[in-house]
């Protein structure tokens, strides 16, 4: 059975999301935050958390964006086989919810047509959308802003099956430390691996929609995690970058089949405002 | 008690400022980041004549959102300012004495603001709404076209910073980090 989604539904839902993303960290980002203030071991680090907290209560509080970068509008598409979608483009109805979201909740519009002309458009838009056809006939949607200062210290890099999770781990350290208190600390840290650069970068992005702090399925994967989380904190980097022992919140990793030359790793750095919402239709 | 400072800065308040003390400013501030920066170099390039002295000034590496209705401003907290390094030198020689952002600065510009005795201040990246707080007053002064990258006179209160780099060139990230490495 086909099931019919008016576009008009995604553009309202997109409009929601969009504010919705932008006013309220999620709970589990929070929760994480909070533990790192019992944790960290800074007295400028300890205070620098304090502050971060204060200041997602303050936005959801007065209904404002957690941070004036309110990011490139990042679309997760999971579509039903059996959809089938009426009344107009699917695109461009997710671009004219994210223009009415970021016009009506007082976003930044951080977009520009061309990445050397760069003439800002005004409504924040076009979205990056992803889209995954999956089974049946639901549509489910992810809408992460994303800040132009973590993304800009992100990387991928083509390492060898010999390099194995010792290679990946020291990649991912580098970046880090690397990126030191630019992309606003602490972060969590998306990492895929595979063996096409695309698909590495695409679940290094994805990693950072899981909630923070649960670890991968896969027990060696997650080992993996925990000791690439250990060794970012012994960086010393700390809450901004002034020093501490919080300088991520969580290390999350998304592995993929690869060829058998191949081992290709990617590293999507996010700030503290690890922001998403989500919906189903 | 915390240090507060106002603009224009003197010499004598730039140089008792010391990195990874903490101090609120009051008073007035002007925004700039990326597209802002570039037209100012440019303009000074063709020695014309730049749309605000920045003699003695503080600028704020900030592209605020919309302001709400019956709010001056929207969420203003600092962006990175390692982007603005090529510009900074020019900056400094036409008088600018502060810079409000987050992150590190190249071994460049920490020689540059010691140079001309200015200072590189920290604001707490992500704490938009926090910051916003502090801001009492808004308005465009420059490059309205260039919408949140526009120049804005901010006045400002209780406005928190923290010394990144002082006017003897010591740079906070270089110190801070060292006594957390394991």
């Amino acid at each position: 059975m086909v099931r019919e989604i008016h576009v008009d539904r995604v553009k309202d839902v997109v409009r929601e999301l969009s504010i919705k993303a932008n006013y309220f960290l999620p709970q589990d980002v929070l929760k994480a935050l909070n533990k790192a203030i019992e944790t960290e071991e800074s007295p400028v680090g300890k205070e620098v958390l304090g502050l971060i907290v204060q200041n997602a209560a303050i936005a959801a509080e007065d209904e404002m964006p957690i941070c004036q970068d309110t990011g490139a509008a990042v679309i997760f598409l999971e579509v039903g086989q059996d959809i089938h979608f009426v009344g107009g483009s699917l695109v461009e109805a997710i671009n004219q919810g994210v223009s009415e979201g970021y016009q009506d909740g007082y976003l930044r519009k951080s977009m520009t047509d061309d990445p050397f002309l760069r003439k800002n458009t005004g409504n924040n838009t076009p979205a990056i959308i992803h889209t995954d056809i999956v089974e049946g006939d639901q549509v489910y949607l992810v809408l992460a802003p994303k800040g132009g200062g973590s993304e800009n210290m992100s990387a991928a890099r083509g390492l060898t099956p010999a390099d194995g999770m010792e290679g990946v781990k020291k990649f991912v350290v580098e970046t880090v430390d690397r990126a030191g208190s630019n992309p606003c600390p602490p972060i969590v840290v998306g990492v895929g691996v595979g063996s096409t650069i695309e698909k590495a970068v695409l679940l290094s992005k994805k990693a950072l929609i899981r909630p923070v702090g649960h670890p991968h399925p896969r027990e060696h994967i997650a080992e993996l995690e925990q000791s690439t989380l250990e060794a970012i904190n012994n960086l010393g980097i700390g809450p901004q970058g002034l020093g501490g022992r919080t300088t991520a919140l969580a290390v999350h990793i998304e592995p993929h089949s690869s060829h058998i030359a191949s081992l290709i790793a990617a590293v999507n750095i996010q700030c503290h405002a690890a922001r998403h919402a989500e919906a189903t239709l | 008690m915390e240090k507060r400072i106002t603009t224009p800065l003197t010499e004598e308040t730039l140089r008792s400022l010391k990195a990874g003390e903490n101090l609120v400013i009051d008073g007035v501030i002007y925004t700039g980041r990326d597209a802002a920066h570039k037209r100012l170099v440019e303009t000074m390039d063709k020695g014309e004549p730049l749309p605000v002295d920045f003699t003695g000034q503080i600028i704020y590496y900030v592209g605020p959102c919309p302001a709400k209705p019956g709010h001056p401003i929207g969420s203003a907290g600092p962006t990175t300012s390692g982007r603005m390094d090529s510009y900074t030198p020019a900056m400094l020689n036409v008088g600018l004495k502060g810079m409000i952002g987050k992150g590190n600065r190249s071994a460049q510009v920490v020689e540059a603001i010691k140079e001309y005795g200015a200072v590189y201040l920290l604001a707490i990246g992500g704490a938009g709404a926090l910051l916003a707080k502090c801001v009492k007053k808004a308005e465009v002064v420059a490059y309205e076209e260039l919408g949140p990258e526009a120049i804005f006179r901010l006045e400002v209160e209780n406005f928190p910073v923290v010394v990144g780099v002082d006017t003897e060139g010591n740079d906070i990230y270089v110190e801070g980090r060292k006594a957390y490495a394991r």
